[in-house]
């Protein structure tokens, strides 16, 4: 500590250096006149005691210099004036600084929003204590046809995990899903969190006010409680404090607040309203139901391979504590062959959106890039004007060094002021981008400037102008003193030759840049062109209105009744003006729901142990195909008549009636079955596949059951209470829809609010929407960099023919012709460009590989893009050459060789 | 061969300045007069040579300075030695005996 004063004492020295001459002046003043009073007392006379006494003291002006070099390191006092001189410099030269600046601030700005996103969204750890200590828990099964390979967790696993586990300081479940709150205002639905007490432990959070659940919540049989999400209990009951202890309703069930939750309490980066308890029924509990998710905290020091370790070790013992399903054979799931496969919970949150931002990322830094060759370039031209006074400083003494310290003080004064301005570009740049991609990014509201990115610009900063200050210093080479005190810069033809080889290697670098960049941004509008060609498999999205509505069971028990008023408003809505049609199905088109749930085939045999595939089931009303716009390519849909008499049918896509019986039209009349104790039910129907999980995933293999079938998994009888009714209609999307569909439902059922309206269409877009995002910003990127490389380019000729208009005006008087000259500069325009764009599509070919994740229908090395690109950018390098050529050659040779 | 007397005479220098503001603080003159004392010799390079080097040794925290006013009413900088100035000089002293020990030793042999 001591010495880090000692040295910061040092290198601040004992004070300013106005500040230090004035003290030296006074102390040597002082000392000479009392020498010269002793030498007075001694005898001398007084003018002879003043010289003695100045003798005596040496040479003032000597001791005054080195006195000034010991008060403070002489590197401080250089490093200021170079900084004074720099900016005097600049300031005389204004067009140059404010383009320079601007140029560098487009870069740093782009580069400090798209890092200040990156940065909020990947690699900031979530808001929990310790949060890297935080995963999933997730297994595989490899013994399993599943779709999508990742198998979620079973309560069973829980209480198992739970029990024996070494490598876990807690482990939870946790699911989503949305509930009903009636009474004390209008029935609303909202987003539900039902956890285990450990969830919470887990991710050590604890409720602001009241208590958390404990194991005595999760036992069967227990009174219900619910714990209240601050904005939930703001919003509902005002913020009041004696709602811990209330009673309200849920789904039409009583349930106790015992508690709220903090004010910043997220989950997984999302609010919540409500949390409930998962209860928790040993007795009942048998193996399968994967569908709840799980989250653990690590205990300190333990990986993930151990972690792994640990639960490989205990899934034996899980298969033999529980048992089987009726009907279902152990043997099933040890075929199954459960391996875990923990990730850390970030990367659950994160998904794809990660490989997003890091092209984006990449494309900003090359744009970064470009923008600081464009300002080595303008510091060259500019270097070459003070070519002389550089000779003079030289010549005067000045080491490389120094000379080399000052254009480097300059080429930071520039970044830094470049830096600062972007940092105004890049507060407005990160709430644009927020805006515009809100749909996508998690944890959009954290996202603004903070400090970690006020470091980055300033790194960048400092970085970039070290860049091209070096640039434009390494090309200096050994000055010929001689010869730049003489010329005045630039008459032979000879002199400048590194700098302008440095200036077109520049340029070159440019344009291959830029040619990546518009390369991807290709690739992600054939992309972007691919994904919104897709069949989806029905029609008019944008007339499709979506509307969930759910009937719990303490309203409305019987199932039959619950199907009855789903009837009563498909026929009421369907008497709204505008509506053409409706029909209502567990999920909608695009919804991405559903359960997977194993599907037996009749024809085909399965050995002991051996698990049917697993197929996505869907429960549909009938009219839904129609109302869709879906095709019925064999057979018939489910109509009413099959659920009057019970009969037990499916429907099923396309891809599965190939897959099972070869051809839709063998299909029909063919057996299946979803649970052994089940009836054979019989396909009455195949439907060409409809997406579900997003546009550029295919079509899942799916089942569509009628939305009320008798023994149906092992119960009598199962109805969907949750339905997405799907309309229709010329008004979808608006509002007086909304109200008119709001009205109907209030009339049969004033309990029941309508739930997540939405038309088909937006969700379209929004599958689409991480492409468009992309295909946006990469084109951003691309079009900079283009206009920033044509600038380049621009420049480079621009000035190349100014330095040889005498050359031109000799040629022209000698009988060129303006044509001929012309072609001469637009032919080494092009040379240049070409060579960048060659370079820049053997990087392309490199560096698009990086992208195939978010690529759709087109690969990362197409030939289309590549040509298209190389096209475009020679034809717009021809037309930069070109403006500066003609310019040059519409000069009058006369007046040229006339001018000095 | 100048050079390098120079910077035995400034580590010198320093050394005779610490000691001669081991008992009191004391202006530039006084210390001039001081060291005058002990060593003509230094004297010969000027007495300009002292205030860089107590420059140096102020900002190397080795000694502090104030305005103080002298008998006569005038104003002058007043050094004084800090604590870490009087273990530097501990140590210099330390460091010279030691080091005069052995050339005398060496000298002795060579006799």
């Amino acid at each position: 500590m001591r010495r880090i004063r000692d040295e910061w004492r040092r290198l601040r020295g004992i004070g300013r250096r106005a500040d230090v001459d004035a003290r030296f002046d006074e102390e040597v003043r002082f000392h000479v006149d009392q020498q010269t009073e002793k030498n007075e007392r001694a005898g001398m006379p007084p003018a002879e005691a003043r010289r003695e006494a100045l003798a005596m003291f040496g040479g003032v002006a000597g001791a005054k210099d080195q006195a000034r070099a010991e008060a403070r390191p002489a590197w401080i006092d250089g490093t200021l004036r170079d900084l004074r001189h720099g900016i005097r410099g600049l300031r005389r030269t204004p067009v140059f600084t404010m383009l320079a600046v601007l140029t560098i601030a487009v870069g740093i700005g782009a580069t400090t929003a798209v890092f200040t996103v990156l940065n909020a969204v990947l690699l900031r750890p979530l808001p929990y204590r310790d949060a890297d200590r935080l995963v999933e828990v997730t297994h595989r099964a490899p013994g399993l046809d599943l779709p999508g390979g990742v198998v979620n967790l079973a309560t069973t696993q829980l209480v198992s995990y739970r029990e024996h586990n070494t490598t876990f300081e807690a482990i939870g479940l946790w699911t989503r899903f949305n509930v009903t709150v009636t009474g004390d205002g209008p029935p609303e639905q909202i987003r539900c969190l039902q956890v285990t007490h450990d969830t919470l432990q887990a991710l050590d959070v604890v409720p602001a006010s009241g208590r958390p659940f404990t194991p005595a919540d999760e036992a069967p049989g227990s009174p219900d409680t619910i714990l209240l999400a601050h904005g939930f209990s703001q919003r509902r009951f005002g913020g009041d404090p004696s709602i811990v202890g209330r009673t309200i309703l849920i789904d039409s069930r009583p349930r106790q607040v015992v508690g709220v939750m903090p004010q910043d309490f997220r989950f997984l980066a999302d609010e919540v309203d409500v949390l409930l308890p998962l209860q928790v029924d040993r007795s009942q509990l048998r193996l399968g139901g994967f569908n709840l998710r799980g989250v653990a905290r690590l205990k300190p020091g333990v990986t993930i391979a151990a972690a792994n370790a640990d639960v490989a070790r205990m899934i034996p013992g899980w298969l033999q504590a529980w048992p089987a399903p009726a009907g279902v054979s152990h043997a099933v799931f040890e075929s199954a062959r459960f391996t875990p496969d923990l990730r850390p919970l970030k990367e659950a949150l994160v998904g794809d959106i990660g490989d997003v931002l890091w092209v984006v990322m990449g494309a900003v830094a090359v744009v970064l890039l470009i923008g600081c060759a464009n300002v080595a370039n303008l510091l060259l031209v500019r270097g070459e004007g003070r070519q002389q006074e550089l000779a003079i400083r030289s010549a005067l003494g000045a080491a490389r060094g120094r000379l080399a310290r000052a254009l480097v003080i300059e080429s930071l004064v520039l970044s830094l002021a470049g830096g600062l301005c972007g940092l105004l570009l890049a507060a407005a740049g990160v709430r644009g981008l927020v805006a515009y991609a809100a749909d996508l990014l998690p944890r959009a509201h954290d996202i603004a400037i903070d400090p970690v990115a006020l470091i980055f610009t300033l790194a960048v900063s400092v970085g970039s102008g070290l860049l091209f200050g070096l640039m434009s210093v390494v090309r200096r080479g050994r000055p010929d003193i001689v010869r730049d005190l003489a010329g005045a810069g630039g008459r032979t033809a000879s002199q400048g030759r590194d700098r302008r080889r440095a200036r077109h290697t520049l340029v070159v670098v440019q344009v291959s840049l830029a040619t990546v960049l518009l390369v991807a941004s290709g690739l992600m509008t054939r992309t972007f062109v691919a994904l919104s060609h897709v069949d989806p498999g029905f029609t008019s999205p944008e007339t499709l209105q979506l509307v969930r509505v759910t009937i719990p069971g303490a309203q409305v028990a019987e199932p039959e009744r619950v199907l009855q008023m789903q009837r009563d408003i498909q026929a009421r809505m369907a008497a709204v003006p505008g509506v053409a049609s409706v029909a209502f199905a567990s999920s909608g088109p695009l919804q991405r729901a559903g359960s997977g749930d194993p599907v037996e085939f009749e024809h085909r045999t399965y050995g002991e142990g051996q698990v049917p595939p697993i197929r996505l089931f869907k429960f549909i009303a009938p009219g839904y195909f129609q109302t869709i716009g879906a095709r019925v390519i064999a057979g018939r849909d489910i109509d009413w008549s099959d659920l009057q008499a019970d009969r037990p049918v499916a429907v099923v896509v396309e891809s599965l009636a190939r897959e099972a019986w070869g051809s839709p039209a063998a299909a029909l009349g063919g057996r299946l079955r979803e649970y052994p104790s089940s009836p054979w039910r019989e396909v009455v129907g195949v439907v060409a596949d409809i997406r579900d999980q997003g546009l550029h995933v295919p079509a899942p293999s799916t089942v569509y059951f009628p939305v009320l079938a008798r023994n149906f998994g092992g119960s009598p009888v199962r109805i969907a209470r949750s339905v997405a009714f799907v309309l229709r209609t010329e008004r979808a999307g608006t509002e007086t829809l909304l109200a008119d569909l709001r009205e109907v439902l209030g009339a049969i059922n004033g309990n029941v609010p309508l739930a997540e309206p939405r038309t088909v269409a937006e969700l379209h877009d929004g599958y689409l929407a991480q492409t468009s995002v992309t295909l946006m910003l990469l084109g951003v990127a691309g079009g900079m960099a283009l206009l920033l490389s044509l600038i380049g380019i621009y420049g480079v000729l621009s000035h190349a023919a100014a330095l040889r208009t005498r050359e031109i005006g000799i040629r022209a008087a000698l009988g060129a012709r303006r044509a001929s000259l012309r072609v001469m500069f637009v032919r080494d325009g092009l040379r240049l460009s070409l060579a960048g764009v060659i370079a820049g599509l053997a990087i392309a070919l490199v560096l698009t590989r990086y992208m195939t994740a978010l690529l759709f229908g087109v690969g990362a090395v197409d030939p289309m893009t590549y040509v298209v690109v190389a096209v475009v950018l020679t034809a717009a390098a021809a037309l930069a050459s070109y403006v500066p050529a003609h310019r040059a050659t519409s000069v009058n040779p006369v007046e040229v060789l006339r001018a000095p | 061969m100048a050079k390098e007397r120079g910077d035995v005479l400034q580590g010198t220098l320093d050394m005779l300045v610490l000691k001669a503001l081991e008992l009191e603080p004391m202006h530039g003159l006084g210390i001039t007069e001081r060291i005058g004392q002990w060593s003509e010799r230094l004297l010969q390079v000027g007495q300009g040579t002292l205030y860089p080097a107590l420059y140096r040794l102020e900002r190397q925290g080795l000694i502090t300075s104030a305005w103080k006013v002298t008998a006569n009413n005038r104003r002058a900088r007043y050094y004084a030695l800090t604590r870490a100035g009087r273990k530097q000089l501990a140590d210099e002293l330390v460091q010279w005996r030691r080091m005069s020990r052995a050339v005398n030793l060496v000298l002795d042999v060579t006799k």
